[in-house]
């Protein structure tokens, strides 16, 4: 399970805060937190910020590489703020993210294809957010078919299927557990699928515990990484226990004392 | 047309571990031996060339018991009475690359002997030759709790590898190991989820998980083979796919288990139709050996002279490089 620490976002207010004062020592140590709790990859979001939002994007993947090896999430809608990040990388970086809708397909593939990126695709369009599981996996064919085309390589992409909050779109919780398990039939091998597993539980009450039984849910349809919080050790807990009862990690009674990779 | 060699990448790798210490690190080996390392399965380089070839290590037993076959003592001869004798032979004619010594004098129900002499043929077996040394005890539990810091001490800053702890018994190996700078086998009884729960316990006391040294099981050709195999490789997976607790370097002792086999004790007038004794012993041993190579075995313990050459001869066709 390929794990993407989210707290580095910059509408936390600590994580505010840090950015306008340029404060490296709070921002390293979040990361060296995330990356502690079992982060393979940590999500940089400037949060609505004064500054330049691209000079913002590249100091925080410095300060972060800086103090952890791991690769940067560059999570931004903005073509020239994800570029800067990229530019600041050293190594592999991730795109958080780009939808099918060509314009943004169009952009950010090529960008993806140059830096040697992984890039998360989330499966929705110029229409809007799909209604179902199949109008999920029509845009993902696209943006598969699209990726091949730029010359991605199948490991470098990332399809989304669109988690929406139970509390507001509570059917569509379970339509993205069935494009989970659709996305798997698309190519051979199948594709990284990722979720941004907080979403679940936006705006709702009992946060930690609807994330981590969605986690599970979302594991055993398929999914294979996640932007979530490393720290929330229930969560954690869960995870490693999915992997266990999938089969993907061998079971010991000591299983949930030891870190794995 | 070209052919394009499918290649297989993990996102784990085995732990290194270097048995024996040379002068240069504290110790008095001529030559110290290095496993593990291997970043594919075993024997495939266009995966992944491997660091470390496996090794053949012969075993020496300090009190043989009655009942082993005549075929199996007629090439060790005399030195089977002196283990100093018999590790000497073992590493200058039969070109044993480590000693494993087992000390089952002081096992109770056969010589009861004081742990305090078995600690000391340890040391003068690791004296007498230039090769690492590997110690198994009796099987005892108590009586190994008192021997195994004995033999520890004694073989201090010499980097053994001791054995075997077991989930039921391993607390007092693991603080003598940390004591004296040794590194441990850990044994289980060809159970996956045991190796790993014992790989957790041995950690837990602060024993770094590259200082494990994996013993899946005892099985031979005949009597469990299939099963053992199968659990070894499941262990080599699940390293390679990144389980730190299972992604030690994996040992076999192969002798003792191979020689309880009728097919490999029976002299040949008892079995006309199976072939001689001479051969059918080793044949036995050999085999059982080659196919836990397979698997990803990085340390055999073989106890029959011919069996280490042929195994020896083995490992060199399988890592001999293609042209």
């Amino acid at each position: 399970m390929f794990i993407i620490g989210e707290r580095i976002n910059g509408m936390f207010r600590k994580v505010a805060r840090a950015i306008q004062e340029r404060d490296e020592a709070t921002i390293a140590s979040l990361a060296q937190r995330q990356v502690a709790a079992g982060a393979h990859a940590l999500d940089l979001n400037t949060g609505p910020t004064a500054d330049d939002p691209a000079e913002v994007m590249a100091w925080l993947v410095q300060v972060v590489q800086r103090a952890t090896p791991v690769p940067p999430s560059i999570d931004s809608g903005r073509p020239h703020v994800v570029e800067a990040g990229l530019r600041a990388s050293k190594g592999r970086a991730i795109i958080n993210s780009t939808t099918g809708a060509k314009e943004k397909l169009d952009v950010l593939l090529p960008l993806a294809a140059e830096f040697g990126a992984g890039i998360i695709a989330l499966t929705n369009d110029e229409r809007g957010i799909p209604r179902n599981a199949a109008a999920r996996a029509e845009i993902a064919l696209t943006i598969v078919a699209r990726a091949m085309e730029a010359g991605l390589a199948p490991d470098q992409l990332y399809l989304d299927p669109i988690v929406l909050p139970v509390s507001a779109a509570q059917d569509q919780t379970k339509e993205a557990l069935e494009a989970i398990r659709t996305f798997r039939t698309l190519c051979d091998p199948p594709p990284h699928i990722i979720i941004g597993l907080s979403n679940v539980s936006q705006g709702g009450e009992n946060r930690p515990l609807v994330n981590r039984t969605y986690l599970v849910m979302a594991m055993a349809a398929g999914c294979d990484a996640a932007i979530l919080d490393p720290n929330d050790d229930d969560l954690m807990d869960a995870l490693r226990t999915a992997k266990i009862l999938l089969n993907k990690e061998i079971y010991a009674e000591g299983y949930l004392r030891t870190r794995t990779a | 047309m070209t052919v394009e060699t499918l290649r297989e990448t993990w996102p784990g790798k085995v732990f290194t571990l270097t048995i024996g210490a040379t002068s240069a690190e504290g110790g008095t080996r001529a030559r110290a031996v290095t496993i593990g390392g291997h970043a594919a399965l075993p024997f495939l380089p266009y995966d992944a060339p491997s660091p470390h070839p496996p090794v053949v290590a012969m075993e020496v037993i300090d009190a043989v018991p009655p009942e082993w076959p005549e075929s199996l003592r007629a090439p060790l001869g005399e030195v089977l009475d002196s283990p100093v004798d018999w590790a000497r032979k073992a590493v200058e004619v039969h070109g044993a690359e480590m000693i494993c010594l087992r000390l089952v004098s002081p096992h109770p129900d056969w010589k009861d002997a004081p742990p305090e002499a078995a600690a000391e043929t340890a040391r003068a077996v690791l004296d007498a030759v230039p090769v690492p040394l590997m110690v198994l005890g009796c099987g005892h539990a108590d009586k190994d709790n008192e021997l195994w810091p004995l033999v520890t001490q004694a073989l201090k800053g010499e980097r053994c590898l001791i054995g075997v702890a077991t989930q039921e018994n391993y607390k007092t190996l693991v603080v003598a190991c940390l004591a004296d700078g040794h590194s441990i086998l850990a044994q289980a009884p060809i159970d996956v989820n045991i190796q790993k729960q014992l790989s957790i316990l041995i950690t837990e006391m602060g024993l770094a998980p590259e200082r494990i040294v994996l013993l899946p099981g005892n099985a031979s050709l005949g009597y469990g083979l299939e099963y053992q195999y199968s659990i070894m490789e499941r262990v080599r997976l699940a390293g390679l796919q990144g389980d730190r607790m299972l992604a030690q370097p994996i040992a076999a002792i192969v002798g003792e288990e191979a020689w309880k086999a009728k097919e490999a004790r029976l002299d040949t007038a008892a079995a006309p139709e199976w072939g001689a004794a001479e051969m059918r012993g080793p044949a036995w041993e050999a085999g059982t050996a080659s196919a836990f190579l397979q698997a990803g075995a990085d340390i055999l313990v073989l106890v029959h002279p011919a069996a280490v050459a042929a195994v020896k001869r083995a490992i060199g066709e399988f890592t001999r490089t293609p042209a």
